[in-house]
């Protein structure tokens, strides 16, 4: 297939540095006077303009039931679909034949923060949150164990809904 | 030592340490003006964190600067990377000494120290550093020896961004470096001298006189070529971030960054500073004689009115940084040696006929229509370059002009 070069008609003759420049500066002078956009981060984490969508999918956070127990019934469902393999999941028993996770480690580094996780979970036990500041020392500490995870108490992840495809 | 001479070393030291002061904390400042700018004109708040409103951002920047590591490249040329930043400092920083910021100061001490004995001093001091005759003419020669510092920097980089950024800067200065040379001329033909003493004086003797009238031209092309000198936006080849990384400071660190910076900042002071005093009067007050009576109020009063004028100018710096984007290099060499040195030189020429028709036979008696025909003989020149020049012919634009069979479809590849 030919390739059409497109040629920009530029004003030539008739185009005055001058004026526009003289125009450029009025309305960077205009733009002194403005109201300013900038949010001053951590005093001030929404405005009526911008806030943190409910569907933001951040670091996890594992559900619990009145006894303080995880409610992961170690399935292996979300180790199965995450598509970055990144939770580690070794299952346990108790007595009356109640699986529960003896270790549940997900590695945020890792992850991709597609909430698959937390779609195909059976137990609604692990979700993604509405949460971002994640700041660490140490590598390491991005391994999120499950008393880490249980510990966790930011609003979780209302995912994308197929019904509402616009959130409205 | 006598007595006199001691008073005179002590005045001039102080008003050394004085002048030097005011100007490190004015760069300080100009900085943190700078961003503020910038960052109000892209509708942002700006630095607002160190200190109350973010007044000591120049103080933690400094103390930053002091203490990281300093980088000295490997392939570097280790004597001529140290010293690049130190001229080009110490070439901004000379040149602000000889420029008059307020009336001449009544100054009468005759008193004895402990240790260093009798000082005496008389008579009305001039509020700069020196007086010196040559003027302009030494700030011309002083500003060429900054583009040393930029070169040597660039060179020493053993860097290949560097390098073009230092080579961009020598070609850059030294090119409008003439254009500025041509546009003061006009100042030297009308006043006569090239002291800036003598052209503040000149300009204080009525209402309009301050030059930027008579010689309008020469204005516009000084303050072209002041941004070109100073390597500000729409002229800051040598940097050029999105081409050179960081033009010739790309390998410097720390302190020997900042000095680079000090040394920009300080230059666009020193033009400020020199279009003031050239072209607006210097610390005049317009209409009024009383700051030529002498008294320290008036000493107050014209360095406020100095420094007003010079801040309008670090602005309008910072205005046109945040409004223009960078030329391409041809136009910038376009504009310097094909628009500006040929229209310097020829308005040299039309304010030289001008005057010997104003003086000759139109016999201009006082200063004041003599300045007033000067300027009726300018606004023909300024119809000429901003009406009928302007369009399309001053910068070229970007367009290629095809012509009209070059515009159907290339041929596959
Ligand atoms: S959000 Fe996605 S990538 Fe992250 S742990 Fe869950 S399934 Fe894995
Ligand atoms: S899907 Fe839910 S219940 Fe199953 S292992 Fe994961 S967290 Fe536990």
């Amino acid at each position: 297939m030919a390739i059409g070069v497109k040629v920009m008609q530029r004003p030539g003759r008739e185009a005055s540095y001058m004026r526009a420049t003289l125009k450029g500066m009025a309305l960077t002078f205009r733009h002194l006077f403005r109201r300013k956009v900038t949010m001053q981060y951590p005093e001030e984490r929404s405005t009526e303009t911008w806030t943190l969508s409910p569907r933001w999918r951040g670091t996890h956070r594992m559900l619990t039931d009145e006894q303080g127990r995880s409610k992961c019934v170690a399935c292996g469902l979300c180790p199965q679909i995450c598509p970055a393999n990144c939770i580690k999941l070794v299952p346990g028993e108790d007595e009356e034949g109640n699986r529960y996770p003896l270790i549940y480690e997900i590695d945020e580094f890792r992850c991709v923060f597609c909430g698959y996780c937390q779609e195909v979970c059976p137990e609604e036990a692990i979700h993604v949150g509405v949460h971002y500041e994640n700041a660490e020392y140490e590598r390491g500490r991005f391994v999120y164990d499950l008393e880490r995870l249980s510990a966790q108490t930011h609003p979780v992840s209302s995912l994308w809904d197929p019904t509402d495809p616009r959130g409205e | 030592m006598t007595p006199e001479l001691k008073g005179f070393v002590l005045v001039a030291v102080v008003k050394t340490a004085a002048v030097f002061t005011f100007l490190m904390l004015l760069v300080a400042y100009s900085t943190l003006l700078e961003r503020w700018i910038a960052s109000w004109m892209q509708d942002r708040i700006g630095p607002n964190r160190a200190g109350p409103k973010g007044l000591f951002q120049p103080i933690a920047d400094g103390l930053k600067n002091l203490l990281k590591e300093e980088v000295i490249p490997d392939g570097a040329n280790k004597v001529f990377f140290v010293i690049a930043p130190a001229i080009s400092l110490m070439a901004a920083l000379i040149i602000p000494l000889t420029i008059p910021w307020a009336a001449p100061i009544p100054l009468e001490f005759d008193m004895t120290l402990p240790v260093l004995g009798r000082f005496v001093h008389h008579g009305a001091t001039p509020a700069t550093v020196t007086v010196l005759p040559i003027g302009f003419l030494w700030v011309l020669a002083i500003s060429s020896v900054g583009v040393y510092g930029i070169a040597l920097g660039g060179w020493a980089s053993n860097n290949k961004y560097s390098l073009l950024g230092g080579l961009r800067a020598t070609a850059q200065m030294v090119s409008y470096e003439v254009a500025m040379g041509l546009s003061v001329i006009p100042v030297l033909l009308l006043v006569g001298n090239v002291s800036f003493v003598e052209i503040v004086s000149v300009q204080q003797q009525g209402p309009f006189s301050w030059l930027a009238l008579p010689l309008a031209l020469s204005a516009f092309i000084f303050l072209v070529s002041g941004f070109a000198e100073t390597n500000r936006v729409p002229f800051d080849m040598p940097e050029a971030e999105s081409e050179l990384v960081a033009g010739y400071h790309t390998e410097y660190s720390a302190m020997k960054f900042s000095a680079f910076m000090i040394g920009e900042f300080t230059g666009m002071v020193t033009i400020s500073m020199m279009f003031v005093t050239l072209f607006l009067g210097g610390w005049d007050i317009p209409f009024t004689h009383w700051d030529e009576a002498g008294g320290m109020l008036q000493v107050v009063a014209t360095a406020g009115v100095f420094f007003v004028k010079m801040l309008f100018f670090l602005f309008l710096f910072m205005w046109i940084r945040w409004t223009l984007p960078r030329f391409r290099y041809d136009q910038l060499m376009a504009l310097g040696w094909k628009i500006f040195i040929p229209m310097g030189l020829a308005y040299i020429l039309y304010i030289a006929v001008a005057l010997w028709l104003v003086d000759g036979p139109l016999g201009a008696a006082s200063t004041a229509l003599r300045f007033g025909l000067l300027f009726l003989f300018n606004i023909p020149v300024l119809v000429l370059v901003f009406r009928v020049l302007d369009r399309g012919r001053l910068i070229r634009g970007v367009s290629v002009h095809l012509p009209a069979s070059a515009s159907r479809p290339a041929r596959a590849v």
